[in-house]
């Protein structure tokens, strides 16, 4: 009888794992369907018959066009049904992601390859391209990570890269090469020294200061530049560039080794940053104390972390790792300083620590999404004037703008950023 | 550059301000002193950057043991010209002043004048946006968009004289305000912090003005270079010292809005609003205040003061937007508020200087390379946000605040 009863009373809960709210789910949902619309209709329509040629390191993929568009984007609609009506799983979330997006650039690019007067799309080339333009901008999103965490906020990323430029390419001329790597970090360090004096000492509001930074750096490299290294570059401004670094066996992986395996030390270096932030950031105790001044300071102190040390140390750190990717622009790629040659990759840097939510993961996630929109943008100017290559440009910003407005999830930075730490 | 060495290599302190009967006044001292210290400590830390870029200075050097007095002899000569030049540029020009004509006499100041003119728009801009706690880094891209809005209507549209100039003025004013109104819709619905969307918005106004000038009907022909059809002669500013000076009605109105905005934080409801909310916003909320509503409404006066700028610089300055319209007025604008202490008539003095520093540097260009005036006033305001350096560096004992310290809060603030 009793037994009867309770089987009545008991409902059969199934536990689905959403992680999202029903509002961020649709949210979803609906930008699923956007790209499944586009795909469908707009480039559906537009499409007329001929075959993509999808390039891949040599082996060109041919898919029928108009078919390949169509497929994609039912499919992109029917994963926007079910994101709407069911959603997926915590674990699955990141992966539909990226999935939709990868199909729908499948899409894009089959579209792409039937309006320019050259089909073929190199795929790999395009993807080298990204990795080459996200370098600087991981590193740059590092340096960010670091300081924001510890509760000093970087807008004078921009001016640590360039300081670190200009002194990779000045010391790189005047000793061997390589050297030119000290001399960035050197030059990211000095200006992180600025920093964190003016902001953790004298308490000048650190938006403010990064902002004067940036102008002190693009004017004492300017003016430095001009002072000699443009009348002498001869012995001044020709570091000669880094030698690219083939990883025996990997790099004759076919797609992977080209693409990450075949490059010069300051990407490799990248990689070990990205891997040593992160891992250092969670899971070590240098990470938990990093992350106990960023979000509350006066906690952290009361159990005897010291927060102005460990500040200080921090943006050092952090400010050395973007004169790093300063390097990249120099001693990385052209082989010479001209002024201002990072040009505003500093601001997008901050955009990717931002929308990559100030975790070394997702700003490098961010940066490589950033590096893919402009490696886009760069070929689709030669490919079709079909989209002008300015709206692509605007894509990073874009983007960082309706992350922290809160369209797609809300966007939290550390308690404590940009808050100086006084000890009462 | 740190407290201890620095005195050595500067000058002795002024006296200590007066003691403290009239309290208010001595803070007002307190002020000046130390931003015509930060001014001077500024100009000699660049005077011995001008030294490191002065050749023959630098070539001196390598026989500084056996005649030290070279190095000491050239330096200072590569710095005095540099300076002079500077002043030449920026204030009076004895060289031009002998062909007794009014361009040769007051040319330098008019060049002052102009360049000084959409700095002080864009400095009142970020002041005012300072006043409500915000800080309006997106003068850039606000300016681009006043410029644009402005140019369109400039070139596009054809009126009678007058009424074109007007409705050219107005357009970019509400450009301006628009991309900054932007900023501040933002803040107050979602919360998204004021300096990531203006930096964001300032980008995508660059790539916006990239497209436009990219795109026939706002290119000029023969659609070679990035630069858009010339603004009718109706809708520009006209000149207020004759055809040979540059300097145009842009000032006049710039000064105009100093005036607005003095009288509209210092008399105005919606100004005791705005500095209450700057103030603290949860007083000014549990007080019945709109803080939200006054984010908006800042962020368009702000946009607006920026497209006033962007309006004295296409419809004045350079008649046909470039690429380049803006030419760093947007960052500027930011120390220029900072050194006005984002107050109406500081902003003027601020923008002035700023000005004469712009104006004087295409004469100096001849003795240390541009971007020396760059660091001048970066220096400057590193300093002026940082009074204790000051005070460090040159013994001072008062204390006053600092305008960065009222804004320190994080991004989430």
């Amino acid at each position: 009888m009793t037994a009867s009863v309770t089987e009545d009373l008991t409902v059969d809960h199934e536990v689905v794992d959403t992680s999202l709210s029903s509002r961020a789910r649709l949210l979803r949902a609906a930008a699923y369907a956007v790209l499944g619309l586009i795909s469908l209709v707009w480039l559906g329509l537009a499409v007329d018959g001929g075959t993509a040629h999808l390039v891949f390191d040599g082996h060109t993929v041919g898919l029928p066009a108009k078919a390949t568009v169509i497929v994609i984007g039912i499919v992109l609609l029917g994963i926007a049904a079910w994101q709407g009506a069911r959603g997926f799983g915590k674990r699955a979330t990141p992966w539909v992601a990226g999935i939709a997006f990868v199909l729908f650039m499948v899409a894009f690019f089959s579209w792409v390859s039937t309006q320019g007067n050259d089909p073929d799309i190199d795929v790999v080339g395009l993807l080298q391209n990204s990795i080459a333009l996200a370098v600087p901008l991981i590193l740059g999103a590092l340096a960010g990570v670091m300081c924001e965490r510890s509760g000093v906020i970087n807008v004078a990323i921009e001016g640590q890269m360039l300081a670190g430029a200009w002194a990779a390419a000045l010391v790189g001329s005047v000793a061997v090469t390589w050297v030119g790597l000290f001399g960035a970090l050197a030059a990211g360090a000095f200006m992180g020294v600025l920093l964190a004096l003016f902001s953790i000492r004298y308490l000048v509001n650190q938006v403010v200061l990064g902002v004067v930074l940036n102008v002190l750096a693009a004017g004492l490299t300017g003016f430095l530049f001009d002072a000699f290294m443009a009348t002498d570059s001869e012995k001044f401004n020709q570091p000669g560039t880094l030698g690219e670094i083939d990883i025996p066996l990997l790099h004759s992986i076919p797609i992977i080794g080209p693409l990450f395996f075949e490059a010069n030390i300051v990407v490799y270096l990248t990689y070990i940053l990205i891997f040593g932030v992160d891992v250092a950031l969670f899971r070590t105790r240098w990470g938990l104390r990093t992350r106990a001044i960023g979000e509350h300071p006066k906690a952290a102190d009361t159990v005897g972390i010291k927060v102005l040390a460990l500040r200080y140390r921090n943006v050092l750190i952090g400010s050395a790792i973007a004169g790093l990717g300063g390097a990249y622009f120099t001693i990385g790629s052209v082989g010479g300083f001209a002024k201002n040659i990072t040009s505003g990759n500093g601001f997008i840097a901050l955009a990717a620590v931002i929308f990559g939510r100030w975790s070394p993961r997702g700003a490098t996630a961010a940066a490589l999404l950033f590096g893919f929109a402009i490696a886009l943008q760069n070929n689709l100017s030669i490919n079709t004037h079909a989209i002008p290559s300015y709206f692509l440009a605007m894509l990073p910003y874009v983007a960082t703008i309706i992350a922290v407005a809160g369209l797609v999830g809300k966007v939290r930075a550390p308690a404590a950023d940009g808050e100086p730490y006084v000890k009462q | 550059m740190s407290a201890t060495d620095a005195p050595a290599a500067t000058p002795p302190a002024p006296a200590a301000p007066p003691a403290p009967p009239a309290r208010k006044r001595s803070q007002a001292w307190d002020t000046a002193l130390v931003t015509a210290l930060s001014f001077l400590t500024a100009l000699v830390i660049s005077a011995v950057l001008i030294a490191i870029a002065d050749k023959q200075t630098r070539d001196s050097f390598q026989y500084f043991g056996h005649y030290p007095g070279d190095t000491f002899r050239f330096a200072w000569s590569a710095i005095w010209h540099t300076y002079r030049a500077l002043f030449y540029g920026a204030i009076y020009n004895p060289q031009t002043a002998a062909n007794h004509t009014l361009a040769g006499y007051l040319g330098p100041i008019s060049e002052t004048l102009t360049n000084a003119t959409p700095l002080i728009a864009g400095g009142l801009a970020v002041g005012v946006a300072f006043r409500a706690g915000l800080f309006n880094i997106g003068g850039q891209g606000q300016i681009i968009a006043g410029a644009i809005c402005a140019g369109f209507v400039g070139f596009h549209w054809h009126l009678p004289a007058g009424i074109h100039l007007i409705a050219a003025i107005v357009a970019g004013i509400l450009g301006g305000a628009l991309w900054g109104g932007i900023a501040g819709f933002l803040k107050a619905r979602t919360g998204a912090h004021e300096v990531i969307t203006t930096i964001m918005l300032n980008y995508v106004a660059i790539n916006l003005l990239g497209y436009l000038l990219s795109v026939k009907g706002f290119q000029a022909p023969p659609y070679g270079q990035a630069i858009a059809n010339p603004v009718d002669s109706n809708a520009q500013l006209p000149l207020l010292l004759g055809d040979t000076l540059r300097v145009h009605l842009g000032l006049i109105l710039s000064l105009a809005a100093a005036l607005f905005v003095w009288w509209l934080l210092t008399y105005s409801r919606l100004g005791f609003r705005l500095r209450a909310v700057g103030a603290n916003p949860a007083a000014a909320r549990t007080a019945g205040m709109n803080v939200e509503n006054s984010y908006v409404v800042v962020m368009l006066i702000s946009g607006a003061l920026c497209g006033l700028a962007g309006v004295s610089q296409v419809l004045g300055t350079n008649p046909a937007i470039t690429g380049d319209i803006d030419s760093g007025i947007g960052f500027d604008a930011i120390t220029v508020a900072l050194l006005g202490r984002a107050n109406p008539v500081g902003t003027v003095f601020a923008g002035l200087l700023f000005g004469a520093l712009r104006a004087g540097s295409p004469l100096m260009q001849a003795y240390a390379p541009n971007e020396l005036v760059q660091v001048i006033q970066a220096l400057i305001v590193l300093f002026i946000a940082a009074p204790a350096v000051i005070r460090t560096i040159f013994r001072l004992k008062t204390s006053g605040s600092s305008v960065g310290a009222d804004l320190a809060k994080g991004w989430n603030g």
